[in-house]
């Protein structure tokens, strides 16, 4: 054969796009990402009470600024869990050891550890205080672990997540078999499962659903688009996208079950606890033999004395003892991790294990989310390129994470915990509910679901059915656009306030309730605005560029047409079909 | 003579009884939760408890000021109850009929509380002088604390960690550079040990799938497909 003839030998390419190991890393990356502390405070407490690219690459920005302060928490916590007897389990002497810590005695030790050994909170938002620099280390450090597993993109959290997003949930079956197993899990548990069908005519809870649902699965922050892109081009993204979410659901309704046996735990003890205490008042006072008055016969007893000497029983100012009042202190979000669970840990035997058990679960479950948050910032950039391709995958992640830490250093002053409030309710939702619209008008309507539809089929082989095309067309923007206007509607309902802790305040242990001042309600509408106003901005842009560019040619690609949003970054202009914006999850 | 007796005895009896009642000057209540400290192994509190609880007290005292001579004798208990509690005197050592300041009993017990706590198997919180506070030891604290230490380690490991990754990275980075010179160098001095098959070097050959020969390819179209 003549040499004319013959195919150019394949030549491999330079720095050619990562790509997953196996399937089951991306399986894993894309849970890890979607299943993170929400999971585990936010979905049990809303069951207790009640029963999108410049955009995205925004949000995910500010995610990861406050989400890795969330970690610096619970890094502080993991390494103050290897002392004998855990620090939040007793207050501190004052300085005459005489009593105990003033602000500590008239709140609980758990409490005075968290906002002041912890955040050395300061009474109000506008007080910035001091930097802590214990919190600045466990931050460095924080930074310094994303880095080590970022360090060159999927290379590296690909291996990482192997441990990150298992390890968890073998800690979840320990404290589930270990929570059932407590006196009062079952109280816990009943409480939990109880349905009361009350609630379910409240609109809120509605609306608490499907805000949960959908920031649970972490939509819209470019991180998942960001996972999707390495894959291979013919992948069954429907499976991979039904498989996540079951199995993001499932980990919120798994996780409630230790959740709610720990907490059904703790207000069994709460509750004997105040009954002994009363215990003792009375047979202090009546001069009674010990256990001649045990929890059993204490009604019977409080009766009785009641009738022979109820001046005495009066004076002891005894506080009522009701078990349902217990169970009913519902707390979510950092509450509930770092006062009531640690709270319960020091009643449990062996607490040391259990504490260091737990942080290392809630540190992989919030470093898996991190990933994500971390790829969808550092992705846009490399395809974008907008970086040179002569800087290191290496040197720019490390430069990311610098940048993130200096910023985040203004966290861990003593107003830090007030901001990152603001930042998740403001930066965190809003924004995100008008990406996650305007990707599936977007795709629905502007791309066209035939031509998404064909897309879908040559990559998994077969056309998606009546359901997908349903929920794509209809269900899904209007769930999304009343779920947004709702919440819109309820913020401007009520002025934004914030619970802030004040131990000069009368009301103490109380928190006291005090209104943002302008300036953070500017910050505040800036952060929820900002993200979502790129959306409509790139897409003016990308229009005015297409109309320019009409004037030169005469041909237009419909690839184009479809990037108008911001977040199909990853449309390749030389393929036919963007490979990676097409794996979006409902 | 026996009236006599008789007669101090009550004297003495009466005046014990003024000394020691309930808020009596310079008298202290104690209250003992056995059971609760010692669950199974509790003693009962009888007679012989109460004598060393008198022993106890004397000791404290004369160990408190070396000039005081308290005995037993001294010591007076007084209202017993179940629960168990009891208020107790201390009084003078030559005259039975005053007591000790409060201030000097206080500061006796504080100086030797540890004793008189393990003497009993009981502690600050089961042996309970009502009036009297007492000094809370505070925790021991090792010098350095031990957050810090495991913060070291932590970070130790991350460092190692990271340092790893980038010096495997620029080794593989400059073992590839290298490996993609050698090859230049040796297509452009032309001696290719490559076996070459139309032109087309083996390993370049995905041995699985064929690549398409372009002149054959055409030929799809005359021929009808099976």
């Amino acid at each position: 054969m003549s040499k004319d003839l013959s195919v150019p030998p394949e030549i491999p390419k330079e720095d050619s796009r990562p790509k997953w190991d196996n399937k089951f890393q991306y399986i894993l990356s894309c849970i890890g990402f979607a299943v993170g502390l929400g999971n585990l405070w936010r979905f049990p407490y809303l069951c207790q009470i009640h029963g999108g690219g410049v955009g995205s690459w925004m949000v995910s920005v500010l995610v990861s600024l406050y989400y890795n302060t969330v970690l610096t928490w619970v890094m502080w916590y993991f390494i103050n869990s290897f002392q004998e007897p855990l620090p939040w389990s007793a207050c501190p002497l004052n300085e005459n050891r005489t009593g105990f810590n003033e602000e500590c005695y008239r709140s609980t030790a758990v409490n005075y550890f968290w906002y002041r050994k912890t955040l050395n909170i300061t009474p109000n938002v506008t007080e910035s205080g001091t930097l802590q620099w214990w919190l600045i280390l466990c931050l460095a450090a924080c930074w310094a672990i994303v880095y080590l597993c970022t360090i060159r993109g999927i290379e590296t959290t690909g291996k990482a997540i192997y441990v990150t997003a298992i390890f968890p949930y073998l800690v979840l079956t320990i404290f589930l078999i270990h929570g059932l197993t407590l006196p009062g899990a079952t109280d816990g548990l009943a409480y939990l499962f109880t349905p009361n069908l009350n609630t379910l005519k409240n609109p809120r809870v509605w609306l608490d659903a499907a805000t949960q649902i959908f920031f649970s699965l972490s939509l819209a922050f470019g991180g998942l688009i960001a996972f999707s892109s390495y894959n291979s081009p013919k992948n069954d993204c429907e499976k991979d996208a039904v498989t996540v979410a079951i199995v993001n659901s499932m980990t919120s309704l798994y996780a409630s079950i230790p959740v709610f046996s720990v907490l059904g735990f703790k207000a069994t003890t709460g509750y004997w606890d105040c009954l002994d205490r009363n215990i003792i008042s009375i047979i202090n006072e009546f001069d009674l033999p010990e256990e001649s008055i045990m929890r059993e016969n204490y009604t019977a007893w409080i009766s009785f004395l009641n009738s022979s000497h109820p001046e005495k029983i009066a004076g002891l100012k005894l506080k009522s003892c009701d078990l349902q009042e217990f169970l009913d202190q519902s707390v979510s979000g950092t509450g509930l991790v770092f006062i009531i669970f640690t709270q319960a840990i020091i009643l449990m035997p062996g607490s040391r294990a259990w504490a260091i058990l737990f942080f290392i679960m809630l540190f992989c479950l919030g470093l898996s989310s991190m990933f994500g948050n971390i790829e969808g910032v550092f992705t846009p950039l490399l395809e974008l390129r907008i970086i040179s391709k002569t800087i290191r995958k290496e040197l720019l992640s490390g430069i990311i994470c610098l940048i993130c830490f200096i910023i985040a250093l203004c966290f861990t002053l003593g107003s830090g915990s007030y901001w990152i409030d603001i930042f998740d309710s403001y930066a965190g939702t809003v924004p995100l509910l008008v990406i996650a619209f305007f990707e599936v008008i977007g795709v629905a309507y502007v791309y066209k679901i035939k031509r998404f539809s064909k897309d879908v089929k040559w990559m998994t082989g077969r056309k998606p059915n009546l359901y997908w095309q349903i929920t794509w067309r209809f269900i899904s923007p209007l769930l999304l656009l009343i779920v947004f206007l709702a919440f819109v509607a309820l913020q401007i309902q009520k002025p934004s306030s914030y619970a802030a802790w004040n131990p000069k305040y009368e009301g103490f242990p109380m928190k006291e309730e005090k209104v943002y001042p302008p300036w953070v309600l500017a910050i505040c509408v800036l952060l929820a605005v900002l993200p979502c106003v790129f959306v409509p901005l790139v897409a003016l842009f990308n229009l005015i560029k297409q109309m320019c560019r009409s004037k030169d040619t005469s041909f237009i690609q419909p690839e184009v047409f479809s990037c108008q949003e911001a977040n199909c970054n990853f449309c390749h202009p030389k393929e036919s079909i963007p490979i990676v914006s097409v794996c979006k999850k409902k | 003579m026996l009236r006599v007796l008789l007669l101090t005895l009550s004297v003495v009896a009466i005046a014990h009884a003024e000394l020691c009642k309930p808020d009596a000057q310079n008298a202290f209540k104690v209250r003992l939760s056995i059971k609760t400290a010692l669950g199974d192994n509790a003693y009962a509190w009888d007679a012989n408890e109460e004598y060393l609880f008198k022993a106890m007290m004397a000791f404290a005292m004369r160990r408190y000021s070396s000039k005081s001579m308290t005995q037993i004798s001294n010591i007076l208990l007084c209202n017993v109850t179940d629960r168990v509690s009891f208020w107790f005197v201390v009084t003078d050592s030559s005259e039975n009929v005053t007591t000790v300041p409060g201030s000097e009993v206080e500061a006796a017990i504080r100086m030797n509380r540890n004793r008189i706590n393990s003497a009993f198997l009981l502690s600050d919180k089961t042996l309970q002088f009502l009036k009297i506070t007492p000094t809370l030891s505070p925790p021991v604290e090792p010098s350095t604390p031990v957050w810090l230490i495991v913060f070291g380690v932590v970070l130790c490991l991350i460092l190692a960690g990271i340092v790893f990754l980038v010096v495997a990275g620029i080794r593989q980075r400059k073992k590839k550079n290298k490996e993609s010179t050698e090859r230049e160098n040796l297509e452009e001095k032309c001696e290719v040990t490559i076996t070459v098959e139309n032109g087309i070097p083996c390993e370049a050959l995905d041995l699985k799938a064929g690549h398409i020969n372009g002149v054959f390819a055409a030929d799809n179209e005359r021929f009808t497909s099976l």
